[in-house]
């Protein structure tokens, strides 16, 4: 009886291993299919020039209590390196006329540098931290400036039904930040198979325990090409806070330049 | 009429013997089956009730900002130097792997310090070193330059003489966690704390291996937790042994029968397993303070089996056969037994009026296992009695002529005793009010626990454990940055700083005074807080977006920009301190910012006021357990008057023992708080034997009140005597333990039972002999 189980064993084990060696050797490895996926997606989005919206920020703790805050976002896109991105903070009144310029890099530190109107001076911002929170969101500067794919390693996981009441499809990938000063140890991302659409990332800390769930839901096709998510909303399971993000008047290719993205035009 | 019903039933019960026996070990086996459902709970926080004022203070701030739970990992040199490349390569070390405890949210550290500059006039935010190792001398004198004159620093990450530091390691414990089945349920928080500590123990062994010249301490909130579990775990791995030895010891020098020792033993046993089930049924919690209750149940349940055993023995010796004898005893113990373990019952569940819900459930727990206990003495005891052969030797008996040689002198001394004793009860009351409110809740734990000796050199060397938070609350969204209110918030800082109990505030306004001093091109003359709303606003954005991941501003700002958490560390305070410092606090916001002003949340506070709390709310407990008991008294006695007199041996041993407290020690905790109500029910016991024997020699016998006396201590002398050394002895192993409420419980009402026992045989007589004509004018009350 027990021979006739080990034996079973082994040769199941044989079977098996003979398959995946058999799968392995013809198709592409996980990570392989990773990247290429996330050069697809990056590919698919790329030519938009620039575009600019407005955001509503919601920040929720556990106590119940919001508070909201109000920018607007200019974005240009820029041909092998990171976007340039402008914003330009309308709420709260005392930080009213404060504005963010932004040159993210792939594995660089991203150049940044603030407005201060009180002060009117532009000010550096002089950290390599992109891990910290985005005006005590729950949004890191790294989970809201531009993704490249140099920032990132790639594992192919799966594919599974995904998206507002499961409609989509989704290749759901493991991606591990490359960046040494990253907060994350990795990131689970569900991308829609037709349109390369992010509809939900999930963000592991340090100690590799789960730290945030990001859903983001409205798509809209913009420019016959380019899809953006009205809603966006972080949730932190470790804190219990949660911040969303509300984008309205998206508008593509305005026209805008590097003229329009340097510290002279942050005073404006 | 009672005492037939009595004998028939004494009679069933050693026919069916086997019958009762098995049934009783069959239900105390499906009772105890309930102790599955136990769960420890160590969180200091069930010390307070659910709608407990400063509770719901401190939770509200705990949701506003960023959780208190921590551990202080506290990192000391062997020789004393933290300004050195190996001390500081080796605290990088250690931050890093300290972001991998379970729970944690923030790790504060002396390398990942958020030290902003100015550079180039930007400004520059980053760790204050890194790669500590490649240092040279020049650099490290900087270090030590910047650390020890920043006040985020200095006395809460390094001391003065930079010969400590520590990490200081914040938990998020989250309420609810997804389970194998995916699904959300609530989780076990004792099981996330020693998840914490064993992750945190992990770290300091390996700090010990890899950096031999570092010694670790460990203290904070969750070490603390863990310490009442530890605590309990000493107490019942070292104490319950003992408690039972000894009482078993105790039980055979005074039965002289190995069966009886034997019987004692498994009725002592069930009850306390049968108790500690039917909590696990009835979904009670244990806490330390209920962990107390295997020593109180044990210890009390002896009483029981002394008094039914000892007769039943002495009718043996006399030369009944053991069924005969067994009637008799139950004839004659069945209603004292039943008496005193319901006024023990009542005492115990007194413990509900208690302020701290886990003294109630102390109090639930023991009066289970009390009536339990009486339930086991008249069904599986006599029923084992009845099965287990019995070979007794004649003897004479020693002790009697004890008793009746104190009965003499007590006789003949009674002025002397009355006038003596009665002054030294007087004087000794009349000292209770210099005992003073005060429970210190780090010395809660004595030197055998870690938590404690570690606690006490981060005190000493480092920082305090004891805080208060103040949420400064400027009632509109980014309201903080208002001069106005930042103004305000300094004044209270600096208030704060300059109280003899404060060793460190951590305030946002520090934080405005270097930013400002920053954005100046590091020019010390702007080392002050910014004169515009829009200034200290932005500056506050520029910050917040230079911060890494976990060292946000949420620990002192709320995402609205609307209040701020001013974090006091103090030195190890005194209830009585504490509560003094919280109401001068209070005065001076009343005075000074009564806009701005703020409860203090803090666990510190939160004891301080409990403590107090309990004492009101005890005595209340403590009478309407006096007049239960008094009633029953008057019933069982058939007198008022009898009825009355008997308060005079209840209250006195606990007004007395007070009174000793004070000389012995002098601090009435929380702990102590409950004992009166305790203690009122096993005192009763001693009265209603001495006193139902008395009467019966009064009213049967139609004796004198000194002859009466006589034969009440030649009846039941030997067995108050007895069963008083056996709970003394059982609340003096409970006095040894290493949790100080439960020591000092132990030790008190030992006193109490040892001063019940002195004015019963030395004192009431006296008075009944000396009221013997009033007592005498009785009106019966009719059965």
């Amino acid at each position: 009886m027990k021979m006739k189980t080990q034996l079973k064993l082994i040769l199941s084990t044989m079977i098996l291993s003979s398959v995946t060696l058999f799968a392995s050797a013809n198709a592409e490895t996980p990570a392989a299919k990773g990247l290429r996926i996330a050069q697809e997606a990056d590919a698919s989005d790329t030519g938009f020039n620039d575009f600019t919206a407005n955001m509503v920020m919601t920040l929720k703790n556990r106590a119940g209590k919001s508070s909201r805050r109000i920018i607007r976002i200019k974005t240009l896109e820029v041909a092998n390196d990171g976007d340039k991105s402008l914003s330009l903070f309308d709420e709260p009144a005392d930080v009213k006329g404060t504005a963010m310029l932004t040159f993210s890099h792939g594995l660089k530190a991203d150049d940044q540098w603030l407005y201060l109107p009180a002060l009117k001076r532009v000010k550096r911002i002089n950290s390599r931290n992109k891990s910290g929170p985005f005006m005590g969101s729950e949004f890191a500067f790294e989970d809201i400036s531009s993704q490249e794919v140099e920032k990132y390693k790639y594992k192919y996981l799966r594919e599974e039904a995904c998206g507002e009441g499961n409609k989509w499809k989704c290749h759901v990938i493991e991606r591990i930040p490359a960046y040494k000063y990253s907060g994350y140890t990795k990131q689970v991302v569900w991308i829609d198979t037709q349109h390369y659409r992010p509809t939900k990332i999930m963000f592991y800390d340090r100690k590799n325990a789960l730290l945030k769930t990001l859903v983001a839901t409205n798509f809209s096709q913009y420019a016959g090409k380019h899809w953006r998510p009205a809603m966006m909303n972080m949730q932190n399971h470790q804190s219990g806070k949660s911040t969303i993000l509300q984008y309205t008047n998206y508008k593509f290719k305005t026209g805008l330049s590097t003229r329009d993205f340097n510290k002279k035009s942050l005073a404006r | 009429m009672l005492n037939s019903y009595i004998i028939k039933y004494a009679q069933k019960v050693t026919e069916l013997k086997w019958l009762v026996a098995i049934l009783a070990i069959v239900l105390v086996l499906f009772s105890a089956m309930g102790a599955k459902n136990l769960a420890f709970n160590n969180d200091y926080r069930i010390f307070f009730p659910d709608d407990d004022k400063r509770l719901q203070a401190f939770e509200n701030l705990q949701n506003t900002y960023t959780k208190n739970d921590n551990v202080l990992f506290v990192i000391e040199p062997k020789d004393g130097v933290v300004f050195k490349p190996d001390t500081l390569a080796a605290i990088e070390d250690l931050t890093e792997r300290a972001w991998q405890t379970p729970y944690s949210m923030r790790v504060d550290s002396l390398s990942n310090y958020q030290h902003s500059e100015s550079v180039e006039d930007d400004m520059s935010v980053g760790d204050l070193y890194e790669d500590g190792k490649s240092l040279s001398a020049d650099e490290i004198a900087r270090i030590k330059k910047i650390a020890l004159a920043e006040p985020q620093l200095i006395h809460r990450i390094i001391s003065e003489k930079a010969h400590v530091t520590t990490l200081n390691i914040t938990m998020e414990f989250p309420l609810q966690v997804e389970n194998e089945q995916g699904e959300m349920v609530a989780a076990d928080p004792t099981k996330q704390g020693m998840d914490v500590v064993s992750s945190v123990r992990a770290l300091e062994a390996y700090t010990k291996a890899t950096y031999p010249d570092l010694n670790v301490y460990l203290s904070g909130i969750v070490m603390m937790n863990n310490a009442f579990g530890e605590a309990t775990i000493y107490d019942m791995s070292h104490l319950l042994p003992i408690a039972i030895l000894l009482i078993l010891i105790t039980v055979f020098l005074l039965l002289r029968s190995v069966v009886g020792t034997i019987i004692t033993f498994f009725v002592i046993l069930f009850s306390v397993m049968t108790a500690f089930g039917l909590a696990g049924w009835l979904g009670i919690e244990v806490s330390s303070p209920v962990m107390s209750a295997p020593i109180i149940i044990l210890t009390l349940a002896v009483a029981d089996c002394v008094h039914i055993l000892s007769t039943w023995l002495a009718e043996i010796r006399n030369g009944a056969d053991k069924h005969t004898a067994m009637k008799e005893s139950m004839r004659i113990n069945f209603m004292p037994v039943f008496l005193t373990s319901l006024t023990t019952a009542i005492g115990f569940l007194s413990l509900n009026t208690s302020d701290s819900p886990p003294f109630g459930d102390l109090g639930n727990v023991a009066a289970i296992g009390v009536m339990i206990a009486f339930l086991l003495s008249v069904t599986f005891l006599p029923a084992l009695a009845s099965i287990l052969p019995v070979k007794v030797k004649a003897r004479e008996s020693k002790t009697l002529n004890i008793m009746n040689g104190i009965a003499e002198w007590v006789i003949a001394k009674q002025k002397a005793l009355l006038i003596g004793g009665g002054l030294l009860a007087i004087l000794l009351i009349a000292i209770i009010p210099k005992n003073e409110l005060n429970d210190i809740y780090v010395e809660y734990f004595d030197e055998r626990i870690q938590f404690r000796t570690d606690t006490d050199f981060i005190v000493n060397n480092l920082t305090g454990i004891y805080y208060i938070d103040y949420s400064i609350d400027s009632k509109e969204s980014g309201n903080i940055s208002d001069p106005d209110v930042l103004a305000k918030v300094r004044k209270f800082t600096d208030w704060l700083e300059s109280q003899p109990e404060v060793i460190h505030v951590n305030t946002v306004t520090d934080t405005f005074k270097r930013l400002n001093k920053n954005m100046h091109a590091d020019d010390d003359g702007y080392y002050k807080l910014p004169d515009s709303r829009e200034l200290a606003a932005q500056y506050l954005l520029l910050y917040e977006m230079s911060l890494p991941f976990g060292l946000d501003l949420n620990n002192q700002i709320d995402i609205d920009k609307k209040s701020t958490r001013i974090s006091t560390t103090l030195k190890t305070l005194s209830t009585k301190q504490m509560l003094e410092f919280e109401v001068r606090a209070d005065a001076w916001m009343t005075q000074n910012i009564p806009d701005l002003k703020a409860v203090g949340a803090s666990p510190s506070v939160m004891f301080a006021h409990i403590g107090m709390k309990n004492i009101v709310s005890m005595l209340s407990g403590t009478t309407i357990a006096l007049v239960l008991i008094s009633l029953i008294l008057v019933l069982a006695l058939k007198s008022w008057r009898y009825g009355l007199l008997s308060l005079i041996p209840n209250l006195v041993p606990a007004g007395i023992a007070f009174g000793i407290w004070a000389l012995i020690d002098g601090e009435i905790g929380l702990g102590l708080s409950v004992v009166t109500a305790m203690t009122l029910g096993i005192v009763v016991d001693d009265t209603i034997h001495f006193l139902s024997k008395y009467l019966r020699a009064r009213r049967e016998k139609g004796l004198g009140a000194e002859d009466a006396v006589r034969y009440a201590f030649s009846t039941v002398g030997i067995a108050l005597w007895v069963t008083s050394v056996a709970l003394i002895i059982g609340f003096l192993v409970l006095s040894t333990s290493a949790f100080k409420l439960n020591s000092g419980m132990g030790l008190l009402t030992a006193i109490v039972i040892a001063v019940a026992l002195i004015v019963d045989f030395f004192l009431l007589p006296p008075i009944l002999i000396k009221l013997d004509k009033w007592l005498s004018k009785r009106k019966t009350i009719a059965t």
